[in-house]
């Protein structure tokens, strides 16, 4: 067994800042979840808010990617 | 027992390897001036795009040719976007809107040609774009308005106790802007590229070769959607900041 307790540690930390995609997904499904049912109550208003969709989806989605890089860092900066 | 068998197959992860900046012209340093990969790629994207927008609709058919039909859609898609989300008074800065968005969506897909270098990866890349967007929008704000525009970190709708505190919440939001506006995109195009090479290491394996050619096709369908939609998402939101800048009063 070759390396360290640091290494250690920056291997089990990246694997924990994984975990922060899962809220992503959850954010990202809720504001999908909720433009679906909203389109399907008012189907003729659905169409000027595609636009809101896919900003509230980056927006929600970039904290998904924050904990993407925190893990890249972990696993090859640190 | 799995260790043995990954050693037996010689299977190998370097889902990083394809992100590497390398001189095309021999070995050696890389100073600011030096012609590698990164530089290539991102020619060959300004060269399609005038390809595109310039060759393609020089003709200016009154019944349009296929590219030039393509130069057409990608026009107006982007205008509607700029003067929907920013207004009419938006309109000026089309051009700025315009071309960072064929910039971005050419440069994806690009980067989707297999052995090819994806220029968007790269998180030095995408926060030059938007720091540019940033540092613009900042000072057209302050120009149009002068001290008025810091009306955007007062939220008037607020009640009165709550708005000093909205006010920093607002100021350090406004500053993360150009942090998640350039990782998200060098984030998510970084991402489904590591993906798919994870998946490309599976395929040494012969019991999961197929499994994992599947998945290589399923991440590339994938890839082509996130490599429009994160070009999509970067414009609309330099066209959210615009229009931050033009109106600030909530």
């Amino acid at each position: 067994m070759e390396g360290d307790i640091v290494q250690m540690g920056a291997y089990i930390g990246a694997g924990l800042a994984c975990m922060g995609m899962g809220g992503a997904a959850v954010g990202v499904g809720s504001i999908v979840g909720n433009y679906l049912s909203g389109a399907l109550r008012n189907p003729s208003a659905a169409q000027s808010q595609t636009a809101m969709l896919f900003i509230g989806i980056a927006f929600s989605e970039a904290f998904g990617i924050f904990s993407f890089l925190v893990a890249l860092l972990l696993m090859f900066a640190v | 027992m799995a260790a043995e068998a990954e050693s037996e197959t010689g299977l190998v992860f370097h889902p990083m390897e394809q992100f590497k900046i390398e001189p095309l012209f021999g070995e050696g340093p890389i100073h600011w001036y030096t012609i590698t990969n990164q530089t290539l790629w991102m020619g060959i994207a300004v060269l399609v795009i005038f390809l595109l927008l310039v060759v393609g609709t020089s003709r200016r058919a009154l019944v349009p040719s296929r590219i030039q039909s393509i130069g057409e859609l990608a026009y107006g898609f982007v205008y509607k976007m700029v003067e929907d989300v920013a207004g009419k008074e938006g309109v000026k800065y089309f051009p700025y809107v315009m071309t960072l968005f064929m910039f971005i969506v050419v440069a994806n897909f690009l980067g989707l040609i297999p052995t090819s270098f994806s220029t968007t990866s790269h998180i030095a890349v995408t926060v030059v774009m938007a720091l540019m967007v940033f540092v613009g929008v900042t000072i057209l704000g302050f120009v149009k308005h002068g001290i008025g525009f810091l009306k955007l970190f007062w939220v008037s709708s607020a009640p009165l106790a709550l708005r000093p505190v909205l006010a920093i919440i607002e100021v350090i939001s406004y500053f993360v802007r150009p942090v998640s506006h350039s990782i998200r995109l060098a984030g998510n195009i970084m991402a489904g590229h590591a993906v798919i090479e994870v998946f490309a290491a599976f395929a040494a394996i012969l019991a999961i070769a197929p499994l994992s050619m599947l998945g290589i096709v399923a991440m590339y369908g994938m890839d082509m959607l996130v490599a429009f939609v994160q070009a999509y998402v970067f414009t609309i939101l330099t066209c959210v900041y615009l229009k931050d800048a033009l109106h600030p009063a909530h």
